[in-house]
This record gives C-alpha cells, sequence and structure tokens, in this order.
C-alpha cells in the first residue's frame, strides 16, 4: 500500500465545457453540482456536506465576486459554509488542497470542492486583459506582457537551450485535440493536424492559436470525505494520498530559470513524498497545458523526463493515449478548455473518471495511481495531487 | 537617506524612470540589489536600503512577440517584449523597439532608453513612465 489516505473522493461533477452562452457563473456550477449529487445516491447533500471551497479567478468577468456563498446557494447548499480561493489559474487546485485540510484535520466528514469560471461573453482583448492581472502589474502588465507573452518567453528559452521544436509543441496540441475528440464535455472536440497547428496564426511568437488553451465556460466539483467513512457512499472511493503546494516570485523576470516552473518541481516533491509514490508509477496524469510549453515543462517539473527531454516525449507519443504515460486524457486545457477557475477540479475529476473506470474512449487500462499538476499565473501557484484508486 | 525605508517602493523607481535613470534598491545588510526594490529584504529581512543607479547596459535572456495585445496596447501589435540582464545581474523585462522585429535574438546587447510620450495611456491609476529598450 502506497501513502496514507488523506482524504477520499466519493463523487465528481463536470458541467459541460464551452461557450454557454446566457448563463451566469452560478448557474454553470449548478449544473457541475447536480451531476455530483447524481453520480453518489447514497449522499444527502443538504444533510451531508458540511463546507465548500470553491475556485474563482477573477470577478471582472461578470463584475461578481463573493462566489463562496453565491455558489453554495445555487448548489442547494444555502448555510453551510463557503469560501473562495483564488491563485489564479490553479484556484481549484488551491481549493481541493483546502478540502484536504478540511477532511484531513478531522472537523469535516464530508466537503465540497469545485470552481467556475464564466469567461466567453467578453471580447478577447478585454479576457486578456483580465487573465494578464494574474502576472506581476508593475513590471510585466504594464510593459504590455500577456499570458500567451509569458508562456512564449518560456518557450523561447526552452528552444534555446534545449533545441525544443516548434514541432514539437505542435504535437502536444495535436495529442490533446486527439484525446478532447474522444471527450463529450470537451469544448472542442475535433482533431487537428500537425500542419495545421504549425500553420495557425502567431499569438505571441513562437506560440500559434493552436498551442494556446481555450477561453472557455465551465465549472466542477467533487465530494470528499474522511477515508474511513467513504465506502458509505460509494463502493469506488479514490482517495487522495498526496498534496503540495508551493510559491513563487510574481514575476517571471525574477527567477533563476525561465525552462521550468520552481514551484511545480516543490509542489511534486511535496506530493510524491506524501504519497510514497515516484513518477514511474504514474498511470495517467492531468497536468496544466494552458500553453502547449507548459505541457513540455510539467513532463519535465514532475520527473516524467530529463529537464530538455520533454519535446521529445511528446514527440515520440509517450504521452498519448496508448503511450507509456498518458497525459491530458481529458483533452487538457487545450481542447476540453480552460475556464481558469474550475482547472484543477476539473482536472481531479478526469483522474477520478480514469481510475473508478468512467473515462469511456479514452480509458487508460488498468489505471491505479493519477496525478494533478495545476499551475497558477506564469508558475507563483503551483499545486500537485496524487491519487490511489480505492 | 537609508532611513527613508518607506521610499524603496515601485512607486519611485517609476519617480525615478520619469527623470531617465533606472535605480534599484541595494540591501545594505547582504549586499542584494532589488529591482523592484522593496520595504524588506527577501533575502535576509533587513530593512535598510541604499538607492544605486542600475547600469543601462544588459543582454537579452527571452523574448516574444505579441501579436494579440490587451486593450491597451492593441494598437501597437505586433510588438516585441523581452527579458533582460542588466551589467550587474539584475533582470528587467520591458519592451524591445527600433529594430525590425525578425533581427531580435537571445544574446544581443540592449540599452535603456525612456519614453518622451507614454507608450499606452491609462485612464487612472497609474500614470507611470515607460522605459524600454533598443539595439546598440
Ligand atoms: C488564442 C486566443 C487569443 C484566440 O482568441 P481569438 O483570436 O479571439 O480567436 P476567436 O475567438 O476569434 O476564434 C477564432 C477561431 O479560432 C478558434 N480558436 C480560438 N481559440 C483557439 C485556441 N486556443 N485553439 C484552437 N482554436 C481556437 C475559435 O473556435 C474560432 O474558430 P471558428 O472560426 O471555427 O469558430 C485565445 O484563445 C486565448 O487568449 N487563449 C489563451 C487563454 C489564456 O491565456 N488562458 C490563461 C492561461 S494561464
Ligand atoms: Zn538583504
Amino acid at each position: 500500500m502506497k501513502g496514507k489516505p488523506l482524504a477520499s473522493i466519493v463523487s465528481a461533477g463536470l458541467s459541460k465545457f464551452g461557450k454557454l452562452e446566457g448563463l451566469y457563473a452560478r448557474e454553470i456550477f449548478a449544473q457541475a453540482a447536480k451531476e455530483a449529487y447524481e453520480r453518489c445516491p447514497r449522499l444527502d447533500p443538504k444533510k451531508d456536506i458540511k463546507a465548500l471551497f470553491i475556485g474563482h479567478m477573477g470577478e471582472s468577468y461578470e463584475h461578481q465576486g463573493h462566489t463562496g456563498a453565491t455558489a453554495a446557494d445555487w448548489a442547494g447548499l444555502l448555510h453551510v459554509p463557503a469560501i473562495r480561493t483564488e491563485a489564479a489559474c490553479s484556484s481549484s487546485g488551491a481549493a481541493l488542497r483546502a478540502a484536504v485540510f478540511a477532511i484531513a484535520s478531522g472537523l469535516c466528514d464530508v466537503v465540497m470542492a469545485g470552481g467556475v469560471e464564466k469567461m466567453t461573453h467578453r471580447s478577447t482583448p478585454e479576457v486578456t486583459e483580465f487573465l494578464a492581472m494574474a502576472s506581476d502589474f508593475p513590471f510585466e502588465q504594464w510593459h504590455g506582457i500577456t499570458f500567451p507573452g509569458l508562456f512564449a518567453l518560456m518557450a523561447t528559452a526552452h528552444m534555446h537551450k534545449y533545441g525544443t521544436t516548434e514541432a514539437q509543441l505542435a504535437h502536444v496540441a495535436v495529442k490533446n485535440h486527439h484525446n478532447g475528440s474522444l471527450n463529450p464535455k470537451a469544448h472542442m472536440q475535433k482533431e487537428i493536424t500537425l500542419e495545421q497547428a504549425l500553420s495557425s496564426r502567431v499569438i505571441a511568437w513562437p506560440l500559434k492559436l493552436f498551442d494556446c488553451s481555450l477561453i472557455t465556460d465551465g465549472a466542477s466539483c467533487l465530494i470528499l470525505t474522511k477515508p474511513e467513512i467513504a465506502k458509505k457512499y460509494t463502493d469506488t472511493p479514490v482517495h487522495i494520498i498526496g498534496t503540495g503546494q508551493a510559491s513563487d516570485t510574481i514575476g517571471l523576470y525574477e527567477r533563476e530559470d525561465f525552462t521550468s516552473l520552481r514551484a511545480a518541481k516543490l509542489a511534486a516533491k511535496q506530493a510524491y513524498e506524501m504519497a510514497d509514490v515516484k513518477p514511474e508509477d504514474i498511470d495517467v496524469a492531468e497536468v496544466h497545458d494552458c500553453f502547449t510549453i507548459a505541457e513540455i515543462i510539467a513532463y519535465e517539473d514532475l520527473g516524467f523526463c530529463k529537464p530538455g527531454e520533454g519535446g521529445r516525449l511528446a514527440e515520440n507519443g509517450e504521452t498519448s493515449l496508448k503511450g507509456r504515460i498518458p497525459v491530458n486524457t481529458s483533452g487538457g486545457l487545450k481542447a476540453k478548455g480552460h475556464p481558469v477557475g474550475a482547472t484543477g477540479t476539473a482536472q481531479a475529476y478526469e483522474i477520478y473518471l480514469q481510475l473508478t473506470g468512467q473515462a469511456d474512449k479514452r480509458q487508460v487500462d488498468d489505471a491505479e495511481i493519477g496525478l494533478t499538476h495545476n499551475v497558477g499565473g506564469s508558475g507563483a501557484t503551483a499545486t500537485v495531487h496524487i491519487y490511489i484508486r480505492g | 537617506m537609508a532611513e527613508q525605508t518607506q521610499n524603496f517602493t515601485i512607486e519611485q523607481f517609476y519617480k525615478y524612470v520619469g527623470q531617465k535613470k533606472l535605480m534599484g534598491g541595494k540591501c545594505l545588510n547582504c549586499g542584494k540589489v532589488h529591482l523592484p526594490p522593496r520595504p524588506l529584504c527577501d533575502k535576509c529581512l533587513s530593512t535598510k536600503f541604499e538607492w544605486i543607479e542600475l547600469p543601462q547596459t544588459g543582454t537579452l535572456l527571452t523574448y516574444t512577440v505579441i501579436h494579440v495585445a490587451p486593450t491597451q496596447f492593441q494598437h501597437l501589435a505586433p510588438y516585441a517584449v523581452g527579458i533582460v540582464q542588466l551589467e550587474n545581474g539584475v533582470r528587467i523585462p520591458g519592451m524591445i523597439k527600433n529594430t525590425p522585429l525578425d533581427n531580435i535574438r537571445i544574446g544581443m546587447k540592449l540599452k535603456v532608453e525612456f519614453e518622451e510620450t507614454p507608450t499606452a495611456q491609462q485612464q487612472q491609476w497609474p500614470q507611470w513612465p515607460r522605459y524600454y529598450f533598443v539595439p546598440y
């Protein structure tokens, strides 16, 4: 037996990801909550759920903050203690970690963790500006640096240091679009070719349209219990056996290295040690591919390959569905979509499906141990979680 | 000057930019040069600093050309931004101007200039002047 279970996922829900016209964030969250309730008939949500932790990045999109209380109410959980966690694109990775703390402290038996973002009703320049708020204002935003721009700065550095190619980046996009085509909830369910990816228009050189994640609406949630009572709610729980989180400088420019995320490496180390698991034990992983280069760097930071070899890992198909270590079977942020606040728990949702044999056409054979890697901003926050089939 | 710790701020950094100076805060205890300046040294937790003038030349560590820009910068796109390592090792991001975008290379030598007219205007706070980089 690997590390001790800290908390157990007994159910999970995910809204459709995409352009959800006419819906408000709280209404999308209600969709995710409803699925989680339906999956778990033995749960009495109003009676059993004792707290809600919800990731949500921006008030700007809907001119609406105070997401904890609002989401709790719309999920049918009026009066439960509810708070929003904000850590940019890892807001719900942080919510999941808060939920694990609530369970592991012994204070709560059953809690909900989730996330939500509604983005597509805004224009791309507006979204670009809102997303940039997760970067350094006085030295990055003030000088016109965007989110794609920050990851492009990492890509240029990675290409220069290791010889990573634009084609290797494109391989990540082709793989994730393929996986997305098998996921009925993905924002984009179409395959793309390498040529299409390579010839798409430039967003922030060397990153092109198909290197970027999507601007998406969506919500996700998980229901977690103390491990010893998980079987009361489901015969097939998934235990969380490792959690890690770290921070770094808000500005990319202040960091020693632009080709690796220190916070992700530190978070991974904590989670691996706690779970007593090694990178080679991971059967399936959801990593933060906000840009294709971020997935390549994630392979290296998580120890799936050596520094500099991430590009080749993608190119050789080692992370494809049938590869040595399938990564982003859901389609990732690239094809499933990236409603920023919802992403962390949406990654956990996919791992939950995989470890309980419910991932349908994208099921990884006999997946037992899974990992999620959720990055905020250009890497000033990272959370890593490790899961085992119960 | 070392006693006025409250002055080692980002606001003051940009006031100096308005005077065409690139200034950093040097920790009087451990010697670390901070850009941006900070009121508390992240290395040794000291609060004693002095302003030092930073070198105005450096080397390009990495760059990108931004095509999809935020609202206030849309009129400039495509534009180049990079991270420059100044001669004393301090790193600073900024726009790279006065060069064909295709000529930009990692390792190229750049120097700091200060804008006469604002690159992009904010409606409200802040009204900071900008520095940028050009090849030399
Ligand atoms: C890349 C990006 C700028 C494109 O936005 P855009 O230029 O406004 O594109 P549009 O919305 O006009 O879409 C044009 C077409 O491209 C498609 N498209 C948009 N974004 C896409 C993406 N990332 N990948 C693939 N296709 C995309 C649209 O579906 C549309 O296709 P259609 O014409 O067949 O309907 C935007 O998706 C983006 O900013 N992504 C990154 C989001 C981000 O930074 N997230 C945070 C990361 S930490
Ligand atoms: Zn010091």
